[in-house]
């Protein structure tokens, strides 16, 4: 009778395994499709292109496209321009948001919860309602047409959502810590430089993956604040391509594969950061 | 107040100061600054001119194109937010399984997300090419001739749908890591009360991860209203204003016709609206929201 019952409950579990496996494989290539159509096309002549039924493995494969497509457009020079603008916001990402948190999660004041209800609270402001006022105002001084209004606002706090994560992540550190280093007389600077920044590398690691990422994606600054051609980035340097050159498909795909590489990299090389840190955020309850 | 709770506040103060700093100069000024600007005519290159509430007069009465982005929009919260919400959701319940080979599962569905949105839109109008895009070339292995959707009025915002659904991952990923929080014991007792599975997801899981799926809708919400960088590049807002998005209209206004006063004054409604939205949401989230009685 047991032995019976045992091996049902065994067999039951290796349906759903094999069910589960199924509908994940089916769904998975289902999202990878639009990949393998992008990859595929990138590498295909101009003949190929266009066949019904299509071809799915490029004959010949065209590995000029690449070299073709980077010499449509100028990418070295998006691309150094895209380096140097996400540098600049990686540092910031790593010593801003904690430096403000540290406020917040450590040290208890007057003011302290109000200000950080205040915090959490402008999350939730759409960005067009202060979007307009500040151009105005990078107008006026004389920053439209720079890079600084795509750097500058990161070093004032890094953005509400990164201090949040960094709060949430300075909580759990033990408070005994902080306590014994007080009693030994050690001042705030210190206290956040000696014990909890070496404390929190994985949290301010998260932060700057997340820093490379947004910038390198970011097209909304880049095509309000940049408007000489020779300072584009790679993302509005390739919608730039797209209107020019909307036609040609192959060298499209190779251009956005190229541009779609380094937030691949970076994902595979943080990917435990990456999803620690978004547990860290403690948005789960 | 003692010598060391001046000493704290002072501290305090310095290292949130940058914070502060920011907040002032891009947040609280520009918010008031945008009100103002809402009253007036604006090109940036004159001098703004007070019009009092006209800028509103003319959105609402005289703007077809402003309700027709308005109920565009309206169209995406009803059936794109709700669509990506739960297919987000029935993924990370998927995910949250332990067959074998998760990790590369988890990394092929959360990929497409964050990929650049100018490359995503860019692959989307070839994928959706009427004649040599792959949407409609699978299609006719069923013997279904596809439309011609980013072309086609009545197919574009399906279009869009389709292409965000593509990039759910991001939304995904939140619920996945929420899911694995939820306490083993919950399961395990619920077990030993007999509970199956479909008991076991709706009390224990939907509940335990619902303060999730309230923060996914409320981003949701924001989020349609937003510039969007795929309808921006894929359609530019046509064909015949079928993809004519709230935030993209905004945009125009404000950054390619330099209408800044008019732009402010949809800044403001597109506030007023999500705040309402919002504040529903808030109002309803005490009957479904199942917060831990022990806060952090």
């Amino acid at each position: 009778m047991k032995e019976n019952w045992r091996k049902t409950l065994r067999r039951r579990a290796i349906i759903k395994e094999v069910g589960l496996q199924a509908l994940l494989i089916l769904l998975g290539f289902t999202f990878l499709l639009p990949f393998l159509w992008l990859i595929s096309t990138s590498l295909k002549s101009n003949e190929q292109i266009f066949t019904s039924p299509p071809v799915w493995i490029p004959n010949p494969v065209v590995w000029s496209n690449y070299k073709k497509a980077l010499e449509y457009f100028p990418f070295f020079r998006f691309l150094k321009n895209t380096l140097y603008i996400t540098a600049f916001n990686v540092i910031a990402a790593i010593l801003a948001p904690s430096f403000v948190a540290y406020g917040f999660a450590r040290i208890k004041w007057p003011g302290r919860d109000i200000l950080f209800l205040i915090l959490l609270s402008t999350m939730m402001i759409p960005s067009q309602v202060t979007m307009i006022p500040v151009f105005v105002m990078f107008k006026k001084i004389g920053w439209v047409g720079t890079f600084k209004p795509l750097i500058v606002p990161a070093f004032f706090g890094g953005g509400a959502f990164s201090i949040f994560l960094m709060r949430q992540f300075f909580m759990t550190i033990p408070q005994e810590l902080v306590d014994a280093a007080k009693v030994d007389g050690c001042s705030h600077p210190y206290i956040y430089w000696n014990i909890m920044l070496p404390l929190s590398k994985p949290a301010i690691a998260t932060l700057g993956v997340f820093a490379f990422i947004g910038s390198w994606r970011d097209f909304l600054g880049p095509l309000i604040y940049l408007q000489d051609e020779r300072q584009y980035t790679l993302a509005i340097g390739l919608r730039y391509f797209l209107t020019q050159h909307g036609a040609e498909w192959a060298y499209l795909m190779a251009a956005s594969t190229v541009v779609s590489i380094p937030m691949i990299v970076a994902f595979f090389l943080a990917q435990k950061t990456f999803i620690q840190g978004i547990t860290f955020t403690g948005i789960k309850g | 107040m003692t010598k060391l709770e001046k000493k704290e506040l002072m501290w305090g103060l310095f290292f949130t100061f940058p914070w502060l700093l920011g907040l002032i100069i891009f947040t609280a000024y520009p918010i008031i600054m945008s009100l103002y600007y809402s009253f007036t005519d604006y090109n940036i290159v004159q001098e703004p001119l007070w019009i009092g509430l006209d800028n509103y007069r003319r959105l609402i009465r005289l703007d077809p194109i402003f309700w027709k982005s308005l109920g565009n929009t309206f169209y995406m919260l009803c059936l794109g937010l709700p669509l990506s919400l739960i297919a987000g959701l029935l993924l990370a319940l998927l995910l949250n399984t332990n067959v074998k080979g998760m990790a590369i599962h988890r990394t092929i569905f959360y990929l497409p997300s964050i990929l650049p949105e100018v490359a995503t839109a860019i692959l989307w109008v070839w994928l959706f090419n009427p004649y040599y895009g792959l949407v409609n070339v699978i299609l006719s292995w069923f013997g279904i001739q596809g439309p011609g959707w980013l072309a086609d009025p009545a197919w574009a915002k399906p279009a869009i749908i389709l292409m965000g659904l593509w990039g759910v991952g991001g939304g995904m990923i939140i619920y996945l890591a929420s899911l694995q929080d939820v306490p083993k014991e919950l399961y395990e007792a619920a077990e030993l009360d007999g509970a199956r599975g479909w008991q076991k997801m709706v009390n224990i899981t939907l509940p335990m991860i619902s303060p999730v799926i309230f923060f996914n809708l409320i981003m949701g919400i924001i989020g349609t209203f937003q510039f969007s960088v795929q309808t921006f590049v894929a359609t530019g807002g046509g064909p015949a204003y079928s993809t004519m998005f709230y935030g993209l209209y905004l945009y125009y206004n404000a950054f390619q016709w330099w209408k800044m006063g008019y732009a402010s004054a949809m800044a403001w409604i597109l506030f007023l609206i999500t705040l309402a939205l919002t504040i529903l949401v808030f109002k309803t989230s005490a009957r479904w929201v199942y917060y831990h009685s022990e806060s952090r």
